[in-house]
């Protein structure tokens, strides 16, 4: 074997290393899923058992699945949307309107992000319980909003950034107003890196578990306040705690796997071209 | 159907200026070719005249009109960009028709109107296709069919051919002298291209530092240029310049000391005495190898191009560039003599002002139609 071949080897069985660490953890939680409560703490672990269907059943009478799933959808889609209203006039203007302050801007709204979130977890929990929208879905959809909107600006304004600007001065001697420059122009020509800064916001959206469990108890609670219901009350059941964070998991799980092939097209956007 | 005025214009770009003051006048139909060096605010000025760029003093006019305000889609002109900046995810055809789309015009009058700018162009057959599947060629033709469609009353072309290889821009050069014919639109032209310059332009702009030099004919430039700046600048190879000591001058001409004996150019000297130093600029065609001949020089460098032959020559610490005959036998390091006529050289004083002929050369007031046999005496 020549030496290019065994580099080659060596950084595939790495690459497969490194995948099966990060996926470890949730091969052996949607395992545990399918345990009895006894062989769900059993060491050794066991890996070859009777699966079962009862963590499954357990996890269903006890808890509405769907109702914490409808407001998982509702929330982190509703939050996308907001974002990219939001975010899509403000990225434009940072990148075709720039001004001196314009990058102390765009990074001043990424340090938000290294804030820890409970350090305003009290000011957010008392406004919303004045303005009435703790459990509520409107109030944790504005909180994700908020949350991703510098992401999903930053993202954007680069998406803008790699769009010449000749194009859009074309489509104003064309007659093209702002409105309409956007529209037919700046929209159909960034979809995809739109398309991948959605679909990323509303992965972060789902998993968000800090804000909702603090903002929300039953009427908004979404799947991250269902697998944290299973861990409290009558100490750790492993089984059926596995089964609902993969009940959890499972929709944006193929929802990301529906969608890998648009994420990575849109994140690496502007590299490959 | 358009004149353009500008009136003392002036671009500040946050302190600094890049446009210090043009005044231009364009006459209808006219085509006015922008040339300077790089950063002289030839894009600039043009990006004024389209609106895409606010004017910071002084006055544009269409027709009379002053439209310093008018939106850049409201001016009626159309542009070129460098770049095509074509539409990448519309077809050829949505990409010439935008505009009218824009302007509600309807799908039926709207594909006609596309079709006909098509025929002019040979792009019939492209329509249906993405810019990406287009050659530089055809992208750059898009591009003119899209300006094409608006029927402008100005169009605006920012180095339009720069991004072709030198053959189809050669081909391309002449499609849009004939299409200037053919539309007979006011046009307005930048380039870096000397050869573009001098072939399509009725009227050249030259621009330094964002100030104008000279504004004239293709061979008014050439023949009398009016300041060193323009001289250099206009011509190619570049004009040779040597420091001269001044004889004798009078209103009937100027003669000046060369080291091989002096010479008389009939420049008008009033205001210039005996013991001036001067500046003799004469072009590399107009010198000719002579072995009688006042300047000598050894060969550094020949360039064979075929038909002519640059020879670069040193003599002391100046230099020349000849262009002789195409089979001239010389070698590197011969020493030769050269001589030229002196009613084709130019005297620049110190501040690089020219000094005036006394004889304007004949074939300044040459205009395009007398260069190029139109559509309409075609038919006849
Ligand atoms: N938006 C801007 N802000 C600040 N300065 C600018 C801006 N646009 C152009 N300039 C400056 O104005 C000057 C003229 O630029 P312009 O693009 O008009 O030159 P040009 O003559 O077209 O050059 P080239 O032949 O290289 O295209 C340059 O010095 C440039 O740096
Ligand atoms: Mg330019």
């Amino acid at each position: 074997m020549n030496p290019t071949m065994t580099k080659k080897l060596l950084l595939t069985l790495l690459a497969w290393g490194i995948a099966l660490i990060v996926f470890f953890p949730i091969f052996w939680m949607v395992l545990t899923g399918f345990k009895t409560e006894g062989e769900a703490v059993a060491t050794p672990p066991s890996l070859f058992f009777e699966p079962t269907l009862a963590g499954y059943n357990e996890v269903m009478a006890r808890a509405d699945y769907l109702k914490f799933a409808l407001n998982s959808i509702v929330i982190s889609f509703g939050s996308t949307l907001l974002a990219l209203i939001v975010a899509i006039p403000s990225a434009y203007s940072m990148a075709f309107l720039p001004t001196k302050r314009t990058q102390g801007t765009l990074l001043w709204m990424l340090s938000t992000k290294m804030l820890p979130p409970v350090g305003v977890l009290m000011p957010v929990y008392l406004l919303f319980r004045d303005m009435g929208l703790l459990d509520s879905q409107l109030g944790l959809t504005i909180v994700y909003m908020l949350m991703n909107l510098p992401i999903v600006v930053w993202m954007l304004y680069t998406f803008f950034k790699d769009i010449p600007k000749d194009i859009l001065e074309a489509g104003r001697m064309d007659g093209a107003g702002t409105l309409q420059e956007v529209l037919y122009l700046l929209l159909p020509l960034t979809l995809p890196g739109i398309a991948s800064t959605g679909l990323l916001s509303v992965i972060l959206s789902w998993n968000e578990a800090f804000w909702s469990l603090n903002l929300t108890t039953s009427d908004a609670a979404p799947l991250t306040a269902f697998i944290a219901s299973f861990s409290s009350p009558e100490g750790l059941f492993w089984a059926k705690l596995s089964a609902a964070s993969t009940l959890a998991i499972a929709p944006i799980l193929i929802f990301g796997w529906m969608t890998q092939k648009q994420m990575v097209r849109g994140l690496t956007f502007g590299a490959v071209k | 159907m358009a004149t353009l005025q500008l009136n003392n214009i002036v671009k500040d770009f946050g302190g600094t200026q890049v446009i210090k003051g043009v005044d231009l006048e364009v006459k209808d139909r006219e085509f006015v070719v922008f040339v300077g060096p790089s950063g002289c605010g030839k894009s600039t000025l043009m990006r004024m005249i389209a609106g895409l760029e606010s004017t910071t003093s002084g006055d544009i006019s269409i027709d009379g009109q002053r439209i310093n305000d008018v939106g850049p889609a409201d001016r009626g002109l159309a542009m070129v960009f460098q770049s095509y900046a074509l539409y990448p995810h519309m077809t050829v055809e949505d990409n010439m028709g935008f505009s009218l789309r824009l302007a509600k015009v309807k799908k039926a009058e709207r594909r006609e109107k596309v079709l006909a700018a098509a025929r002019i162009l040979q792009l019939e057959p492209l329509l249906d296709r993405k810019p990406r599947a287009l050659s530089g060629g055809q992208r750059q033709r898009v591009a003119i069919g899209r300006a094409i469609v608006r029927n402008p009353s100005i169009f605006l072309f920012d180095e339009p051919l720069s991004n072709l290889d030198a053959a189809l821009r050669v081909q391309m050069r002449i499609e849009l002298a004939r299409l200037h014919e053919e539309l007979d639109a006011t046009m307005i032209y930048v380039t870096h291209d000397q050869i573009e310059a001098m072939t399509m332009a009725d009227k050249i702009v030259v621009l330094q530092d964002g100030l104008v030099e000279q504004i004239g004919s293709p061979m008014e430039l050439y023949h009398h240029p009016c300041n060193r700046f323009v001289a250099g600048f206009i011509g190619s190879p570049k004009m040779n310049f040597l420091d001269v000591e001044v004889r004798e001058a009078s209103s009937e001409g100027i003669d000046v000391a060369l080291p091989g004996g002096d010479c008389r150019v009939p420049v008008d000297g009033s205001g210039i005495s005996a013991g001036d130093t001067l500046t003799l600029g004469i072009r590399p065609e107009h010198l000719k190898l002579d072995d009688e001949g006042p300047l000598t020089g050894k060969i550094v460098v020949i360039e064979r191009l075929g038909g002519v032959t640059s020879l670069y020559l040193e003599h002391g610490d100046s230099e020349w560039i000849l262009v002789a005959d195409g089979d001239v036998a010389h070698r590197v390091h011969d020493q030769v003599r050269f001589s030229f006529d002196p009613t084709c050289g130019h005297l620049f004083k110190g501040d690089g002002e020219a000094l005036n002929h006394l004889h304007r050369h004949p074939l300044v007031d040459i205009d395009r139609k007398q260069n190029r046999v139109s559509s309409a005496s075609d038919g006849q």
